[in-house]
C-alpha cells in the first residue's frame, strides 16, 4: 500500500498539482539583535489571512510578505514601533496584536487594575483590624 | 441495526435523566419518599443507556459503518485503527454524546457513592443533575443526533482532519470533558446546597472530591492540549491565548480557585457565599467555553465546525441553567452568607489573597478575549486582543501568587504565628537569590520577567519540598504540597525555555551543516516517505554535540490523503534537559531547503510541573492519613490537625 | 440594598449573554478593509510581464481618468473567476491595470492566455509586497484610482456581475 502510494505521488504530473505562490524563503538576518528585534516584531503582528495566528508561525503566504517587510524595514534602522504603526495604518489596529492604548480601550487596560482594587476592598472587609 | 440500537438507548438515557429530574423534585416538595428514592435507579439507568449508547456509535467508527453519516463525514477506512476509535468524538455530535457519557457516569457515581448528607440531599443534588443532562440530551437528540443514516451509503467516508489523527489530540477531549463535565457535579452540589440550605463544613467535605477530581483532570486535559500545541503546530509555541484555549482555561481558573476556598468552608465554615458562587460559575464557564467552540463567535485557530443553530441552543440552555442557578443564589446567598472576619495573617487572609488573584487572572482572561466582540459591537473599531496584552497583565500576577504561595501553606488557620516563618523559608530565600544571581552572572539572561520567573520558580519549589520532607506529613500536605511543586516546575520550564532558547535558520542543502551553539546539525538526506494514509518528503537531521552524535530528527512535510492536507510534523529528541524541535520548510527550487532548529532547555517541565499539579491534587483527597509523630510539632509546623468532621 | 448586591452575578450574566446572543451569526472572518482609502498610492514600480509594459506610481498619478487596479494571481481561484466581469469592465470603457502578486511570468502569460488579459499595464510584484503598501488583506481585491494617485475605493474579493456597476459608479464618482 505504502508503494503503491509513492508511486502515485510520483507519477503525478507536475501540472497536475495546483500552482502555488512564488516561494520566499525566511533569511534571517545578520545581525543577531536586529534578528531578535524583528522576531519579537513578528510574534505581535497578526497574519491577515489565518484563523488568529501572529506572522512568526504562519504558512500563508501573506504572512511570508510580511515577514519580509518587517525585516527589511529592521536592517534599514527602523524602530519595531514605527514599522507596527507603518502596518496599522494599512491594516488597522487589528494587525496588532497589542491593543492601542487608547479612550475605547480604556476599560480594556484599565480591568486588571479595576480588578485588583476592587477585589481588594472585598478582602479588606475580611481581615480584621 | 447497532446504530438504531444506539439511537434507542439515547432516548432511555433522556427519559431516565426526565425521571431523574422531576421524580425527586416533586417527591422532596410533597414529601414523598418512593418519589425522591426513585432518583439512584434514575441515575443509574440514565448511566447504562448512555453508555449503551455511546458504545454503539462506537462500534459503527470502529467497523467504519458509512451508513451512518457522522461516520461517513469525519472517517475512512485508510484510518489506522486507533484514530478509528477516537474518531468517535473529533466532531461535534460524537463529543457531545461523549458529554453527556460522563455526565451520566458522574451522575451514576454520585448515585452510587455513600449518601454522608442524607438521602434527601442526594436526591436534590440528581435531580439537579438530571435536569441538566436532559437540556444536553435534547440538543442531541433534537439538533445534533449522532446515529442519522445517509441513504444509499457511501462506501468510503470523507476522512478526518489530519490534525486530529494524533494520540494526544486524540485523548485531550475525554480528559477535558471529565474535567468540564465533572465540575456540573459541583454545579449539583451548590444549587442542593442552596434548595435544601446545608451549606457548611459537611457540604463542603462531601463536594470537596468532586472539585478536586474534575480540576485535576482538567489539568492534564488543558496540559496535553497545550503539549499537542507545541509539537504539532510547528514553531514549538505552547500557549497562544487563543480563544478555544482561554474558554479551557476559565473554568480551570474557577475550579483551582474553588478548592482553596472550599477548604475554608470545611474548615472555618466561612466564605460559604463565595464558594457556592465559584462552585456555580466553574460549571457555568465549562458550558460557556463549549458554547465558544461550537458557536463561531470568535476566531480561532483551534476552531470546530462552527454552527450558529447550534450555538443558539447551547445559550438556551446556559440561560436555562446558569440563570436558574444564578436566580437562586440571589435569593440564597443573602441567608447563607456569615461575612466572618479573618486575622490578618492567617491561612484563611492567605486563601482569600488567593481567590482575590485568580479570580483577576479570570476576569482579565474573560475581559480580553470578549473585549474585541464587544468593541466591534457597541459601533467601534477592529481591534486584536493577543498574548502580548495577556502576558503582560497576567505574568506579574502569577509571579506574586508564586511568592505567596511558598508562604501560605506554612501559616496556621485562625491566627498564625509568624516567628516561625523566617526560619522556615530562609533555605528558599535562598534558593531564589542563588538562582537569580546564577541567571544573571552564569546564564547572561537580562529580561526582568525572566529572572522574576527564576526566582519565583526556585522560592516556590524550596518551599514546598520543605513541606514534603518533614516528618509525619499527611497525604493532604504532601498533595498540596507536590502540586505547588508542580506550579514551581511549569513556571521554571516555561521561564527557561523562554530566555534561553537557541534557534537557527538556515537554507541548506544535503551535506550542509548548521552550527548551533554546542550542536552541529548535517541535513544527511531529504527523501520522500510513506504512512498509512499520508506521503511527506523527510529530512534526516544527524544531529552531533561535541563530536558525538546525540540524535537524529526526522522532520517532515507531510501530506494526508484523505482529506487532502498538509501538515508539518516537527522533527524532536529530548532530554530532562530540553528538547532539539526541527521543522522542514519550502525547497526554494535550487535544491536547498528551509531547515529550523530550534533547542529549547527545560521544555518539558512545563508539563511535567501540570502532571505533578494533577497527582498532587489527587493525592491530597486522601487526607488525613500520615505517619505517627507528635500533636506539638503539627501545631507548629500549621499542617491540619485531625478534626472531628 | 444587600439583597441588590447578590443580584449582580445574574446582571452580570445577562449582559454577556445579551452580548454573545447580539453577535451570533455574525460571520466571524474579520474583513480587514484597507486603511488606505483616501491617501495616495505609495511609491512603487513594476516590470512589465505576458507582453504589458510594467505599472508605477507615475502611471497612476499623470491626471487623467480614474482607473482600476485589479490585484491578482495565477494562483488564485477567484481570480479566474472573476476574468469575465474584468472583461465587461473593460469593454464598458474603464482602463485596468493588473499587479500579478507572488507570481512569474510564465504563470501570469499562461493564465491571461487561458483567462483573458483585460490589463492595459501589468505589474510583476514577485514578492507580494504591493498588497502591504496597499492594505490589500488578500487577492483578488480591485481598487478605483483616480487621476492624482489617490486611492477612493477598494472592492475586496471576487468581483460578479452585479459589483460592475458599483465599480463603473465608483469610478464616476473619483473623477
Amino acid at each position: 500500500m505504502k508503494a503503491l502510494l509513492l508511486a502515485l505521488l510520483l507519477l503525478l504530473p507536475a501540472p497536475m498539482l495546483a500552482a502555488d505562490p512564488v516561494a520566499i524563503a525566511d533569511v534571517p538576518l545578520e545581525d543577531p539583535a536586529a534578528e531578535a528585534r524583528a522576531k519579537a516584531l513578528m510574534l505581535e503582528l497578526r497574519c491577515l489571512t489565518c484563523q488568529n495566528q501572529a506572522i512568526i508561525d504562519s504558512n500563508a503566504p501573506q504572512a511570508q510578505t510580511m515577514r519580509v517587510e518587517v525585516r527589511e524595514r529592521i536592517s534599514a534602522g527602523e524602530d519595531p514601533e514605527e514599522i507596527r504603526a507603518w502596518f496599522v495604518e494599512r491594516y488597522g489596529d487589528w494587525v496588532s496584536f497589542v491593543p492601542p492604548a487608547r479612550t475605547d480601550t480604556a476599560l480594556l487596560w484599565a480591568a486588571p487594575f479595576l480588578f485588583l482594587v476592587l477585589g481588594g476592598l472585598l478582602l479588606m472587609r475580611r481581615i480584621k483590624r | 441495526m447497532i446504530p438504531e440500537l444506539g439511537h434507542f438507548a439515547l432516548w432511555l438515557a433522556a427519559a431516565a435523566a426526565l425521571l431523574q429530574s422531576i421524580a425527586p423534585t416533586v417527591g422532596l416538595w410533597r414529601n414523598q419518599d418512593a418519589l425522591f428514592g426513585l432518583a439512584v435507579p434514575a441515575a443509574l439507568a440514565q448511566g447504562v443507556f448512555t453508555l449503551l449508547s455511546f458504545a454503539a456509535l462506537t462500534w459503527a467508527f470502529v467497523v467504519s459503518d458509512f451508513s451512518v453519516a457522522l461516520v461517513a463525514t469525519n472517517s475512512h477506512t485508510m484510518k489506522p485503527d486507533m484514530y478509528l476509535f477516537t474518531g468517535v468524538w473529533a466532531n461535534h455530535e460524537g463529543s457531545l454524546l461523549l458529554w453527556v457519557l460522563v455526565m451520566a457516569l458522574a451522575g451514576a457515581g454520585v448515585a452510587l457513592a455513600p449518601a454522608t448528607l442524607g438521602p434527601r440531599f442526594r436526591a436534590r443534588v440528581l435531580s439537579v443533575q438530571g435536569l441538566v443532562a436532559l437540556g444536553f440530551f435534547a440538543f442531541l437528540l433534537f439538533s445534533s443526533n449522532p446515529f442519522d443514516r445517509l441513504s444509499p451509503a457511501p462506501t468510503e467516508g470523507q476522512g478526518l482532519n489530519p490534525l486530529l489523527q494524533d494520540l494526544g489530540l486524540a485523548v485531550h477531549p475525554p480528559l477535558l470533558y471529565i474535567g468540564y463535565v465533572g465540575l456540573s457535579v459541583t454545579f449539583a452540589f451548590a444549587v442542593a446546597g442552596m434548595l435544601e440550605n446545608v451549606v457548611g463544613p459537611a457540604w463542603a467535605k462531601a463536594t470537596r472530591p468532586w472539585v478536586v477530581g474534575a480540576w485535576a483532570m482538567l489539568t492534564l486535559g488543558i496540559s496535553l492540549g497545550s503539549y499537542w500545541a507545541y509539537y504539532e503546530l510547528g514553531w514549538g509555541g505552547w500557549w497562544f491565548w487563543d480563544p478555544v484555549e482561554n474558554a479551557a482555561l476559565m473554568p480551570w481558573l474557577a475550579a483551582t480557585a474553588l478548592i482553596h476556598s472550599i477548604a475554608v468552608v470545611m474548615k472555618r465554615d466561612a466564605l460559604r457565599a463565595w464558594t457556592l458562587l465559584l462552585a456555580v460559575s466553574a460549571f457555568s464557564l465549562s458550558m460557556l467555553g463549549t458554547f465558544i467552540v461550537r458557536s463561531g463567535l470568535l476566531t480561532s485557530v483551534h476552531a470546530f465546525a462552527v454552527d450558529p443553530e447550534r450555538g443558539l441552543f447551547l445559550m438556551i440552555l446556559m440561560a436555562l441553567y446558569i440563570g436558574g442557578a444564578l436566580t437562586i443564589y440571589a435569593f440564597a446567598a443573602g441567608r447563607v452568607a456569615e461575612g466572618r472576619q479573618f486575622a490578618a495573617v492567617s491561612r484563611e487572609s492567605a486563601l482569600v489573597a488567593n481567590n482575590l488573584l485568580l479570580t483577576v487572572i479570570l476576569g482579565v482572561v474573560l475581559v480580553g478575549t470578549m473585549y474585541p466582540m464587544a468593541l466591534q459591537a457597541a459601533g467601534g473599531a477592529q481591534i486584536s486582543v493577543g498574548p502580548p496584552y495577556f502576558n503582560m497583565t497576567i505574568v506579574p500576577i502569577v509571579i506574586i501568587m508564586a511568592f505567596l504561595m511558598g508562604i501560605a501553606p506554612l501559616l496556621g488557620w485562625r491566627r498564625s504565628a509568624t516567628a516561625h516563618l523566617a526560619a522556615r523559608l530562609l533555605p528558599a530565600a535562598i534558593g531564589a537569590t542563588l538562582a537569580v544571581v546564577v541567571a544573571v552572572a552564569f546564564l547572561g539572561v537580562r529580561g526582568i520577567g525572566a529572572l522574576l520567573g527564576f526566582g519565583a520558580a526556585v522560592w516556590l519549589a524550596a518551599a514546598s519540598m520543605s513541606i514534603l520532607v518533614k516528618k509525619g506529613v499527611t497525604l493532604n500536605s504532601a498533595g498540596m504540597a507536590l502540586a505547588h511543586l508542580g506550579v514551581a516546575v511549569t513556571i521554571l520550564g516555561a521561564t527557561v525555555s523562554g530566555a534561553l532558547q537557541r534557534e537557527a535558520l538556515v537554507a541548506m542543502r544535503v551535506g550542509d551543516a548548521i552550527q548551533m551553539g554546542p550542536w552541529r546539525a548535517e541535513l544527511m538526506d531529504v527523501r520522500p516517505v510513506a504512512g498509512p494514509n499520508w506521503t511527506a518528503v523527510e529530512a534526516r537531521l544527524d544531529v552531533r554535540r561535541n563530536g558525538e552524535s546525540v540524535a537524529v530528527l526526522r522532520p517532515q512535510s507531510r501530506m494526508f490523503v484523505a482529506p487532502a492536507q498538509e501538515t508539518t510534523e516537527a522533527g524532536r529528541a529530548g532530554w530532562w534537559t530540553g528538547e532539539l524541535y526541527s521543522v522542514l520548510g519550502q525547497p526554494d527550487g535550487t535544491g536547498q531547503w528551509q531547515v529550523h532548529l530550534w533547542f529549547k532547555p527545560m521544555v518539558r517541565l512545563i508539563w511535567l510541573g501540570s502532571l505533578l499539579m494533577a497527582f498532587g491534587g489527587m493525592l491530597a483527597l486522601g487526607g488525613r492519613v500520615r505517619a505517627p509523630k507528635p500533636k506539638r510539632e503539627a501545631q507548629m509546623s500549621g499542617s491540619p490537625i485531625p478534626q472531628a468532621a | 440594598m444587600k439583597k441588590l448586591f447578590w443580584l449582580l452575578p445574574l446582571l452580570f450574566f445577562a449582559g454577556l449573554l445579551a452580548l454573545m446572543g447580539g453577535n451570533l451569526g455574525k460571520p466571524t472572518e474579520a474583513v480587514i478593509v484597507s486603511h488606505m482609502i483616501g491617501k495616495p498610492v505609495p511609491a512603487f514600480a513594476f516590470e512589465g510581464t505576458a507582453g504589458a509594459e510594467g505599472l508605477s506610481r507615475a502611471d497612476l498619478s499623470a491626471g487623467g481618468p480614474p482607473v482600476l487596479v485589479n490585484v491578482f494571481a495565477s494562483w488564485c481561484l477567484p481570480c479566474a473567476v472573476e476574468a469575465k466581469q474584468l472583461q465587461a469592465l473593460a469593454d464598458k470603457g474603464a482602463t485596468l491595470h493588473g499587479i500579478a502578486v507572488r507570481d512569474t511570468a510564465d504563470n501570469v502569460a499562461r493564465f491571461l492566455g487561458k483567462h483573458g488579459n483585460p490589463f492595459s499595464r501589468i505589474g510583476l510584484d514577485t514578492q507580494g509586497r504591493m498588497m502591504l503598501a496597499l492594505g490589500a488583506s488578500g487577492v483578488p481585491e480591485t481598487y478605483v484610482i483616480d487621476g492624482k494617485g489617490i486611492i477612493r475605493f477598494q472592492h475586496l474579493g471576487e468581483i460578479r456581475a452585479e459589483h460592475v456597476p458599483i465599480l463603473l459608479a465608483q469610478l464616476e464618482k473619483a473623477k
